[in-house]
């Protein structure tokens, strides 16, 4: 053995040396002998890869990578800050094509522009992402030392940082998990130890992990310097609750399951100390596997945004191809005679190279279409909003301290798009607090009358819990009187249940359940007198009726979702051997005893009342043993649980074996209380044209009843499919036979083709097929192995035909992979805009696949929310982002497009009139500063003010008005037609722009007989023009004049004024007469009254068609914003109508009501717009 | 071995409860605090929560109907008073270049002719009133060609003698003159006009020549600022310019282009700085001289008059257009039609559009039958 470990000289933990000898790195796959190995005097692990195969992952083989525990998620140092980030910034093609621009620049022939008009906004942009960049790394730095400086104790008390594969650790009590342990040993008996993993899954309960019996031994340093086992294992991966490999030690072998490990970011609780082998470190661990890169999500308008930049691109080079033969044309026909006044180039001596020369500095000249500030201005609007929804209080969750959290700033717009709502049920719908509500012991129904107050138990059972919502006189009484069948109903409760217990203080019992249905179950029969205090590996110890009582636990069968039952075997304190069971009615009563028949049928009547009510249920029930049936049982367990293959299967056959022939009890019902605003949040929703889509594991009778309950499904539905089929060929039929009951009910066609916007772009907002969807109600509730044969490639068409009629479905039964594949089917089908809401681990698969992923924080951990783009605490703040922010975001980011588009077609195109009278020659109309500063300066804060603050109807008005969500979802705001609009209006402008000065100007002269028809005063008027008409445009645009809107508009007309003299001054001449030789023009210009009356002229040629043509817009065909906005403008009615609508919502009454009135809405609407 | 079943098992899912404030610092520097009951909370301000006050325009009905009706009416005013004070303007006109054998300055179009003269004879009927300004014009002409341009050195103009010796690069191809640099440099200074004119009354056979004002014709700043001459050197200005070229187009170096009044010579020669003020446009009009002295400074009385013309610059070769005009101005100008009728169209068409807008709005307000 290398390094024989000197005692006392590192203090007591030496031991760990020879570990660091190698690491483990998953870069070679070469099968070495282990005999070598052994020969070296070197311990090794093993890994088994993804094919099977044994192979060493390390080794003597140097070029193998060194996985440490350091965790690096900075991307850059101090100095290869600039480099790096400048490297990736380029790497962004619109970045790159700026560079390549400047390139140009310098080039004398081509450079029709100076170079800082090109490279003053890109070093603006490149340094504001800079900063940004650097901001986020800084804070990653931060993280990444406080967790690598985190104190480990291997050899030395070493930093987490250098902790190594093969290393072994010592933790103690409450200390973070450093690495992906072994547990070798633990203080605690049995090599148990206890850990708390909300770090890993937000899950607080205690988890148990317990040593290999082998390995529980080492306790001691000494022997642990000893251990040399390998280990052989799969390569890293992010499954957070399976582990499998092998440990080869003394020459036997022993399976390692995630029993044994210890995952890194847990906390170590209630245990004195343990010893672990590090498996995985730094980024191999589960923790950074899981945090792996998330997927890079874009929103619609930001993929129209780069087809249209194309586009635009495109026309760039049409424009610089025209402008280019103009140019040969020119320089052929008028400029080779011209050459007396103004000789050719020596170098450019043909007119076609001119041309080719002219058409790059054309291609500068233009490319201001594209300017580099759009992307900048876009993540500055979307960052602003985003803030809007972390500032949101009425998104701020008081109970649990939460404020709504945007985790991905780049996806807001988006919001206000949303077509389909993906959500969880557990936790996401409902509350995730069990409460236990009902049960039925020994045919009598307890529970009933729930209009009780909470009564309290201390009186006679000062160990009771307060928290409990339920209380029945008549049980208590049962219970004090001494019934029997309540106390063994009680006493399964307080024993068959997988709960730890912890007394914080004297007599105050915290449980830690995995399951909040078995706290509840626990917590009530502690009220009932059966309190479960406190359990060891092989007791469990119950207070029951205040005398303490400890029962041997001898086995306990566990729970699974096959098994859906779980059941221990105790021997109580007189030695008798008695199972407890408890689990799903359906498994439970196959196995009864025969004479239970009559007390079963009452039974299932209750839970078929428990059901219906939307309530969680369990039967329970007990069987007696003899010592000789449990001998000879235990016989057979042991055995099952020696073997290393099929382990399980055997295990189950063996549970089978004694979970027969039991003794009915009775049955709980627990309830999962729907969360606040429920059923009126969806509600809301649908009157906006989501479909709401539930997504659950739960069985199908809870899950269609939460359905009721929060009034996805009603009574008044034409119909409700319910697809339940096992077989291809039984889920086929099941969806042929509902698409043939829509089409009976006349509506079917119709609607599908209605809902897909995409599908059916020309008459989107047809009111007939938007009512005919919303008069055809139909639902559909599938179950999960139905859904499996329903995704499949050959019915997947006619699954989402059939469910694009329903306004609800339910799927239940779903793992989370088939929850992400449904996602995965509408994204594909339907081209809309999904959103994901969940809560738990299970959701995180869904989060990830959909649009846009919101994450419930506060109740289920945090794996979902880590993995959203959204977070909030509560499911009804879903409205309020979708309904306020999402439509605002969607809006303002659409104004905003619209705006930018036209401001800079307005801007450029005037160089492309002007091309024509200037020989083609790429001479610009205006001074190289107001090209430079007229996207940064003038013109960028009032649309930035408009994009961040803009508001067309008060919040009030967009959750009152659930059809304003509409346009949105449609994609009418902004799509190519509106671009074709806005760029159709921009080029009018700069016709104006251009050819208004042009006809005044041409011979225009000063009062004092000097010509005006001078380049600089025509350059200063078309600039001067240019900026006026676009900030009234943007004045008319802005729909909401804060102080912020007005400092930004007048302080840029302000601005560009100022800037203009001091350019045009005499100390900026006298210091460079190159650069400013504009002296005196805006002083010259700007007092010449002709001068002004152009501007004058230009402004209303612009401007007035485009207000005439809003306003009778607003006239001839009003969105409903503009009639919900002016109110009393149209004679009130749908105003008044709406009133009465919007409370019958909220009161949570009918669907089918509000959907009425909704369509009386539309009807007078539609009407409204016919008298047009 | 009864501790190997001891597992943590779920029923159900994997839910459990959780009701307080998750304290949890994460390994990606997640934070959450729990410093009282509403740390989180965000502030309750107009801004946070987006209810500034605000101002929300409309365009309703009584805004906009009454605001076209307002601009037409306003526009056409002022329609009205451009167009009658442009029509009051008079402007005569007339183009010289010589191309039909019937012109005067037929003669002198042929390129090959040095220093001809032409002369064009026109009569006024009527008083021309005062003051009157005399404009050369070119047409095709490209002033505004990029390399043009830029085909000037600003240091050089502005008197710097340093750029004397090195003109700037920009002036290419027109920077040295047989290894001479050229002062002024540059195409623009190169193409520099140089046709002369005299305007005569013919009063009873004799010709009473107009004095011609050529004072202040150039801008303000350019005269005062912008251009400068070189320092003198011994009180004279040619030795300033000592050791430079003429550009090539150019008669007489630039220190002797008038050579009646020495001031206005050099730089500062305000025919030179009316050339090299660019015009916008290949048509353009620049101010020659100014009537304004002797018996004319109220105007041309009614009479015949001769200009004559010291035809020089070539403009044939290129399709260029040379003319002279004699105009009067007003308050805002010269003759300026368009702006005149511009203002009259858009100010009716603003009316129309209003009353378009109101017969559509009473439409929509009063519905028949409806209450």
């Amino acid at each position: 053995m290398l390094g024989t470990p000197i005692l006392g000289q590192f203090g007591p933990f030496l031991f760990a040396a020879p570990f660091k000898l190698h690491q483990v790195g998953w870069c070679s796959a070469i099968l070495r002998s282990l005999q070598s190995a052994r020969r070296q005097g070197r311990r090794y692990l093993y890994t088994l890869n993804t094919a099977g195969l044994k192979t060493t992952k390390f080794g003597l083989s140097l070029e193998c990578t060194v996985a440490d525990n350091c965790i690096v998620t900075s991307k850059y140092n101090i100095i290869t800050f600039l480099p790096v980030n400048l490297f990736e910034q380029f790497q962004e093609v619109a970045n790159t094509y700026f560079l390549f621009l400047l390139i140009l620049q310098l080039i004398p022939q081509i450079s029709s522009l100076s170079w800082f008009t090109t490279i003053v906004p890109l070093v603006l942009v490149l340094s504001i992402t800079a900063v940004k960049d650097a901001t986020d790394d800084y804070f990653r730095h931060k993280s990444d030392n406080q967790v690598n400086n985190r104190q480990s104790q291997v050899l030395q008390n070493e930093k987490w940082m250098n902790v190594r594969v093969g290393d072994i650790i010592k933790l103690e009590n409450n200390q973070f998990v450093a690495a992906d342990l072994l547990l070798l040993s633990s203080t605690e008996p049995h090599g148990l130890c206890y850990i708390e993993t909300a770090e890993l899954d937000g899950e607080t309960n205690m988890k148990v992990r317990q040593s290999l019996s082998v390995t529980s031994e080492l306790g001691d340093p000494d022997k642990l310097a000893q251990f040399d086992g390998e280990v052989v294992c799969e390569p890293p991966n992010n499954k957070l609750d399976r582990f499998s490999g092998t440990l080869y030690w003394r020459d036997c072998k022993y399976p390692l399951s995630n029993q044994n490990m210890l995952l890194r970011g847990c906390v170590l609780r209630n245990t004195e100390s343990c010893y672990g082998l590090v498996i995985f470190a730094g980024p191999d661990t589960k923790l950074m596997q899981n945090s792996g890169c998330t997927k890079f999500k874009r929103t619609s308008i930001d993929r129209l945004m780069n087809t249209l930049v194309l586009w635009i691109f495109g026309f760039l080079v049409c424009m610089g191809v025209i402008l280019a033969i103009g140019n040969a044309v020119w320089e052929r026909k008028a400029g080779s005679l011209f050459q007396n006044f103004l000789p050719w180039d020596p170098s450019v001596n043909n007119f076609l190279f001119s041309a080719f020369l002219s058409f790059w500095s054309y291609v500068i000249i233009l490319n201001t279409v594209v300017p580099i500030s759009l992307y900048v201005s876009v993540e500055v609007i979307r960052l602003g909003h985003s803030y809007f929804i972390n500032w949101d209080r009425k998104m701020y969750c008081s109970h649990s301290n939460t404020a709504a959290e945007v985790r991905t700033t780049t996806l807001n717009e988006e919001l206000g798009q949303v077509e389909y709502i993906f959500s969880d049920k557990t936790g996401t719908l409902t509350q995730n607090i069990m409460s236990f509500n009902k049960c039925s012991i020994n045919g009598h129904a307890y529970g009933t009358c729930t209009m009780q107050k909470n009564k309290d138990f201390s009186s006679w059972n000062p160990l009771a819990d307060g928290g409990l919502c339920f209380y029945d006189g008549s049980l208590l009484e049962a219970v004090k009187t001494g019934d029997l069948v309540a106390h063994e109903f009680f006493r399964l409760l307080s024993l068959c249940h997988t709960v730890m217990s912890e007394e914080k203080t004297e007599g105050a019992l915290v449980y830690k359940a995995q399951s909040p249905d078995e706290g509840a179950l626990v917590t009530a029969a502690r009220n009932f007198g059966f309190v479960f205090c406190s359990r060891t590996p092989g007791t469990v110890t119950v207070h029951e009726l205040g005398r303490p009582v400890t029962y041997t636990l001898l086995a306990i069968l566990d729970f699974n979702n096959i098994r859906k039952r779980m059941s221990v075997i105790v021997r109580n304190p007189e030695g008798r051997i008695r199972l407890y069971c408890k689990g799903a009615d359906t498994v439970l009563f196959d196995r009864l005893h025969p004479c239970n028949h009559e007390l079963m049928n009452i039974t299932t009547n209750h839970l078929n009342e428990y059901a219906s009510d939307g309530l969680r249920t369990l039967a329970l029930a007990y069987r007696d043993l003899t010592e000789d049936e449990w001998e000879e049982w235990a016989e057979l367990y042991r055995g099952a649980g020696r073997t290393v293959d099929f382990r399980e299967d055997r295990l189950a056959a063996a549970y089978e074996e004694i979970e027969q022939d039991m003794m009915l009890l009775g049955a709980t019902a627990i309830e999962d209380k729907l969360q606040e605003g429920v059923p009126e949040t969806i509600a809301i929703l649908s009157l906006a044209n989501i479909k709401i889509w539930v997504l659950t594991g739960d069985k199908q009778e809870t899950a269609v009843n939460i359905g009721y309950s929060c009034k996805m499904l009603t009574d008044d539905m034409t119909e409700i499919f319910i697809i339940n089929g096992h077989t291809v060929q039984g889920v086929r039929e099941e969806l042929r036979d509902a698409m043939k009951e829509e089409e009976t009910q006349g509506l079917g066609k119709a609607c599908s083709l209605g809902n897909g916007f995409s599908e059916k772009p020309k008459n989107p907002t047809s009111p007939t097929s938007l009512l005919e969807s919303i008069s055809g109600e139909f639902a559909l509730v599938i179950s999960g192995h139905s859904l499996a044969h329903a995704l499949e490639a050959d019915m997947e068409y006619e699954f989402v035909e059939t469910v694009s009629v329903c306004k609800a479905v339910i799927c239940c039964r779903v793992t989370p992979l088939q929850k992400a594949l449904v996602i995965e089917l509408i994204k594909r089908h339907k081209k809309a805009v999904t959103l994901a809401i969940g809560d738990g681990a299970n959701d995180v698969s869904m989060i990830k696949t959909a649009h846009i992923g919101v994450g419930i924080s506060g109740q289920e951990g945090i794996q979902a929310v880590l993995a959203s783009d959204y977070s909030f605490a509560q499911f009804r703040f879903l409205q309020r982002l979708l309904l306020v922010h999402g439509r605002w975001s969607y809006l303002r980011m659409c104004r905003f497009l619209c705006y930018f588009f036209y401001k800079n077609f307005a801007f450029t195109m005037v160089h492309f009139w002007f091309g024509f009278f200037c020989g083609f020659s790429a001479q610009t109309v205006y001074d190289q500063y107001f090209i430079t500063l007229y996207n940064i300066v003038y013109t960028s804060l009032p649309v930035l003010a408009m994009g961040i603050f803009d508001q067309d109807v008060p919040e009030q008005r967009s959750l009152e008005y659930p059809k304003l969500y509409e346009p949105g979802q449609l994609n009418l705001l902004f799509n190519k037609r509106e671009f074709f609009i806005c760029i159709t209006q921009g080029i009018y402008t700069s016709v104006v722009l251009f050819f208004v000065p042009y006809s005044v100007l041409s011979h225009a002269t000063q009062s004092n007989g000097i010509a005006l028809a001078d380049y600089q005063t025509f350059a200063v008027t078309t600039a001067t023009a240019l900026v006026i008409v676009v900030s009234v445009q943007i004045a008319l645009d802005t729909g909401y004049w804060t102080a912020i809107n007005h400092f930004f508009v007048w302080g840029s007309l302000g601005s560009y004024f100022t800037i203009l003299f001091v350019l045009h001054s005499d100390i900026l001449f006298s210091l460079f007469p190159q650069q400013f030789n504009f002296l005196g023009s805006a002083q010259n210009t700007l007092k010449q009254p002709v001068v002004w009356l152009t501007i004058a002229l230009a402004t209303v040629i612009c401007i007035a068609p485009v207000l005439a043509f809003r306003f009778l817009k607003v006239e001839l065909k009003p969105q409903l914003s503009d009639t919900v906005h002016t109110g009393s403008h149209r004679s009130g009615y749908a105003f008044a109508h709406q009133e009465g609508f919007g409370e019958l919502i909220t009161s949570g009454k009918n669907m089918r009501l509000s959907s009425l009135a909704l369509a009386t809405f539309f009807k007078e609407k539609d009407s409204t717009e016919m008298r047009g | 071995m009864a501790a190997s079943c001891w597992p943590a098992s779920g029923f159900y899912r994997e839910k459990k409860r959780n009701c307080s404030a998750r304290t949890a610092i994460f390994d990606g520097g997640m934070m959450k605090n729990k410093e009282g009951e509403v740390a989180n909370r965000p502030d309750n301000t107009a801004f946070t929560q987006q209810r500034l006050p605000a101002w929300q325009p409309m365009l309703s009905a009584g805004i906009v109907i009454p605001g076209f009706l307002v601009i037409g009416l306003v526009f056409i005013g002022i329609g009205v008073a451009l167009f009658l004070g442009s029509q009051s303007i008079q402007v005569l006109e007339s183009d010289y270049t010589g191309l039909n054998s019937n012109t005067p300055c037929y003669e002198c179009s042929d390129a090959s002719k040095k220093n001809c003269t032409c002369s064009i004879e026109f009569t006024l009927t009527k008083q021309f009133d005062g003051p009157v300004f005399l404009y050369y014009g070119l047409s095709n002409f490209f002033q505004n060609h990029r390399k043009y341009g830029v085909s000037r050195d600003y240091y050089q103009l502005s008197g710097d003698t340093a750029y004397f010796k090195n003109p700037s690069d920009s002036c290419s191809p027109y920077i040295y003159d047989s290894g001479v640099p050229i002062v002024p440099c540059g195409a623009a200074a190169n193409s520099m006009f140089n046709d002369s004119f005299r305007l005569y009354q013919l009063v009873g056979g004799t010709k009473k020549p107009v004095p011609l004002d050529g004072k202040g014709i150039s801008w303000w700043t350019d005269y005062n600022i912008v251009f400068r001459n070189p320092p003198l050197v011994n009180g004279s200005l040619a030795a300033a310019f000592n050791g430079t070229a003429k550009p090539v187009n150019w008669a007489k170096p630039a220190y002797e282009l008038d050579t009646s009044d020495p001031s206005n010579n050099g730089f500062m020669n305000e025919d030179f700085l009316v050339w090299m003020r660019r015009a916008a446009l290949p048509d353009f009009r620049k101010l020659y001289r100014r009537i304004t002295q002797g018996d004319y400074a109220a105007g041309l009385p009614v009479g015949n008059y001769s200009l004559e013309i010291s035809y020089n610059y070539p403009v044939i070769g290129f399709g260029g257009r040379k003319k002279i005009v004699l105009s009067n101005v007003s308050w805002m100008g010269g003759k300026n039609m368009f702006l005149g009728v511009a203002y009259l169209v858009i100010g009716s068409l603003c009316i129309v559009m209003s009353l378009v807008m109101l017969i559509v709005y009473a439409k929509y307000k009063f519905p028949e039958g409806d209450s």
